[in-house]
């Protein structure tokens, strides 16, 4: 199980901007997981996907590792941001441009 | 499951929610949306908002809701949006 949680942390540490999803970004297998994806392609934005159809072990312990109990999940600079309705809700609001802007610049910086 | 169960434990674990809609979007018993009005969601975030409805609705989210879209308002977003 520990292993999961590796491969949960190393994607969201390699990724500024990492989506877990059901289905691959070219072919969601899910109606929320390709809205997520299509809102971050909108954004223009580099983002990391990992498919938890194909790694059922993490497919469970994604959940326990968030407390949430579906997916998508966004995860920004290492930080669980939200699903489907919440990337939406911050990308009509205008807050995930800033947060993806900051996120993104930081790691110009650095 | 029908959206009338799931209001009823949204309600059960939110008990001072002061709007509970629930729409089950495909008639097939798993796939809802709900709009949920409260004032324990002032000064939360949105993740916490929406655990605090997964919370309530416990082991059914794992099991019998395949779907749920959130929208979660306090009383004053809610004031606002009319």
């Amino acid at each position: 199980m520990s292993e999961a949680i590796e491969r949960i942390e190393s994607a969201i540490r390699n990724n500024k901007i990492q989506v877990f999803m059901k289905g691959t970004r070219s072919f969601p297998q899910c109606g929320f997981s390709a809205a997520t994806v299509q809102i971050l392609e909108e954004l223009d934005v580099p983002f990391g996907t990992t498919d938890v159809l194909a790694d059922p072990e993490l497919r469970d312990e994604i959940k326990r590792y968030s407390n949430w109990p579906t997916i998508p999940q966004v995860y920004i600079d290492g930080k669980f941001v939200g699903g489907c309705d919440i990337i939406r809700e911050m990308y009509e609001s205008g807050e995930l441009k800033e947060l993806v802007k900051s996120a993104l610049g930081q790691s110009a910086q650095q | 499951m029908d959206a009338s169960e799931v209001e009823s434990m949204i309600r059960q674990g939110i008990p001072d929610a002061t709007v509970v809609e629930v729409r089950d979007t495909t008639g097939g018993g798993d796939h809802f949306e709900a709009l949920i009005v409260s004032g324990v969601f002032e000064g939360k975030g949105l993740v916490e908002r929406h655990q605090t409805v997964y919370k309530a609705l416990g082991d059914a989210m794992r099991v019998r809701v395949h779907a749920l879209s959130l929208k979660t308002l306090t009383p004053a977003q809610y004031e606002n949006r009319r």
